[in-house]
């Protein structure tokens, strides 16, 4: 049947094709996200079934927007992505930079770069819990035994500590997918324009800034859209280190959400700060898709 | 003469201290994952000795013996059963998400079609949605469905989560391989469907092996949706086991470490094996157009 179908009329075969791909997202995605709609449109608790039929319009939005406990977690999630996503580049460029120039080992160096990659977030999470333990962890068992001090610092405890280990360790759990990609770039960079900038005159730092950056841009932005795929990752992560601690200090959108959800079991108001997370979500991606297809245009296909 | 002597010299001695120094940053950089993974071979009393031990006397397998019953000690977490739970979710989940993606990236490739473009940024998009917010109305409909805490409820999230993923992959490696190639095996008289299994796919393989290994990985590392839909040994897998310890009285660090090495060897023996599709899949798929 499928065959006669494509033979009659060929230009439904790539429909056909996507058949499968497109019943399972709208299934497991569409569907639960016109639910999770309809969820946030009402008073819904997970105690109180009968609560989910009753329509209270946007009651649970207009709530959130005025509520300080929605918009600090949101701007903390907001300056943590941009911290977080900034370094990941900077540093991720620098170490692409380096292995670049290396002729003996490089692949091996390679490889090595992409150890943390191969990491499951709850296990990063994990890993720095146990390092930044304040008793046994090796960061204060290092600073102690090295005389730097006395006391046990209490990094996952103080929140602006807290904060900083949470960062490190998101940070230590993306910097390769950056690093990889822009070496990548750097490898099927053109020898040509480089030569010519030499040529020409210019010195390092222009050659880098006006031939090489440009050039690897759009590497920079497929990381960017495969980060801004899992950027809520940085959940697993909090979940295990500090669970939204030290009194809510660490909350992101993201542990807020599971937090009023699933142990509030306020559903109505968990399922309105997912639709705002999911819009985010969807809009950054959205943003770096935009970009790289630019940016691939502009280039006119590398390689 | 001596000149060009010198600054050949210098300039070699500045690549060795280049190399040197990259080296030793990309040490530093693996120290803390390396760090938790040779605590899994130590006692926990070593772990939590004060003052520290910092160069363990002895490494042991006792930790992975308790944790799969091998010794005469024994933990309570039932680790062997979240690690085959893991491995089936993983594998099938990763296996139905080929398939799907195989036939989508070939369409996607291969042919011109009315709102291509948009398709293929929807699949995208909703590939964005955050575990967590798509937890929570998935929580609710399994809950009806009866599929919470089942094997299957489970697949077939993550198949969904890779189908979008695994599409771009595949996409890009079908684009790599000339489209003559097939045009050429169907005016020799093959369908193509056979082009297809006899030229494109064995071409592509590489490519689609790796877009396996990075499904099966989400897969198997994924934490957000597994630890709301699961609820027992019946399909718990290891990411959400690894909480199980937090759960316990006194934390078992050494415990905790030695499932850290059982969730990251797989991943870790995977992704060296296929490196090399990895980069360039991740590359071609996404710049050239």
């Amino acid at each position: 049947m499928i065959r006669a179908l494509t033979t009659k009329r060929p230009e439904m075969t790539p429909f056909l094709l996507l058949t499968p791909a497109l019943i399972t997202m709208l299934f497991v995605v569409a569907l639960p996200l016109v639910f999770s709609l309809w969820t946030s449109l009402t008073p819904y608790q997970l105690t109180k079934p009968q609560t989910i039929y009753s329509f209270v319009g946007l009651r649970n939005y207009t709530r959130l927007l005025t509520d300080p406990g929605f918009w600090i977690p949101f701007g903390r999630t907001v300056l943590f992505l941009t911290i977080a996503l900034n370094l990941e580049f900077a540093f991720g460029l620098g170490i692409a930079l380096l292995i670049n120039k290396i002729t003996w080992g490089q692949r091996g160096l390679r490889t090595i770069m992409m150890f943390p990659m191969m990491f499951s977030p709850i296990l990063v999470g994990f890993q720095f819990k146990f390092i930044f333990n304040d008793n046994i962890g090796i960061l204060n068992n290092a600073l102690q035994s090295l005389g730097l001090t006395d006391q046990a610092i209490p990094w996952l405890v103080d929140a602006k500590l807290a904060m900083f280990s949470l960062l490190f360790a998101e940070i230590w759990m993306s910097t390769s997918v950056f690093a990889i990609l822009l070496l990548a770039g750097l490898f099927a960079m053109p020898r040509d324009p480089l030569e010519a900038a030499k040529v020409d005159g210019c010195n390092a730092f222009q050659t880098f800034r006006h031939i090489t950056l440009p050039f690897l841009m759009p590497f920079a932005y497929i990381a960017m859209t495969i980060r801004s795929l899992d950027v809520a990752r940085a959940y697993d992560i909090v979940k295990v280190m500090t669970g939204g601690g030290p009194a809510g200090r660490t909350e992101l959108l993201w542990t807020m959400i599971a937090r009023t959800g699933y142990e509030n079991a306020k559903m109505g108001q968990a399922n309105a700060m997912a639709y705002i997370s999911t819009v985010l979500s969807i809009l950054f991606t959205w943003y770096f898709y935009r970009k790289l297809i630019a940016a691939r245009r502009f280039m006119g296909g590398v390689q | 003469m001596s000149a060009v002597v010198e600054s050949r010299a210098s300039k070699r001695a500045k690549s060795v201290a280049l190399w040197i120094a990259t080296f030793a940053l990309m040490l530093v950089m693996c120290l803390p994952g390396l760090w938790v993974m040779l605590s899994g071979f130590r006692p926990n009393r070593e772990i939590l000795a004060k003052p520290p031990v910092w160069l363990p006397e002895a490494l042991t397998l006792d930790n992975f013996g308790k944790i799969f019953g091998w010794g005469a000690e024994q933990i309570a977490i039932p680790v062997p059963a979240y690690f085959t739970n893991s491995l089936i979710i993983a594998l099938t989940s990763t296996l139905i998400a080929l398939a799907i993606g195989m036939a989508g990236g070939y369409a996607f490739a291969r042919f011109r079609f009315r709102f291509k473009g948009g398709l293929f940024l929807g699949l995208m998009l909703f590939r964005a949605v955050p575990g967590v917010a798509l937890s929570l109305p998935v929580f609710m409909l399994w809950s009806k469905l009866g599929l919470i805490d089942t094997k299957a409820g489970l697949i077939i999230v993550y198949v969904s989560l890779n189908v979008p993923f695994t599409i771009w992959l595949i996409d890009g490696f079908f684009r790599q391989i000339p489209l003559s190639l097939s045009e050429a095996a169907q005016v020799d008289g093959c369908t193509r469907w056979q082009a297809f299994w006899k030229i494109e796919f064995p071409l592509a393989r590489s490519g689609i092996a790796s877009a396996g290994v990075f499904a099966f990985l989400t897969s198997w590392n994924e934490f957000a949706l597994a630890s709301q839909l699961t609820r027992s040994t019946d399909s718990k897998t290891l990411p959400v086991g690894l909480l199980d310890f937090t759960a316990q009285f006194t934390i078992d660090w050494a415990g905790m470490c030695a499932m850290a090495v059982i969730i990251i060897v797989p991943a870790l023996i995977l992704t060296f094996v296929v490196q090399k599709h990895l980069i360039a899949g991740l590359t071609f798929g996404g710049v050239k157009g």
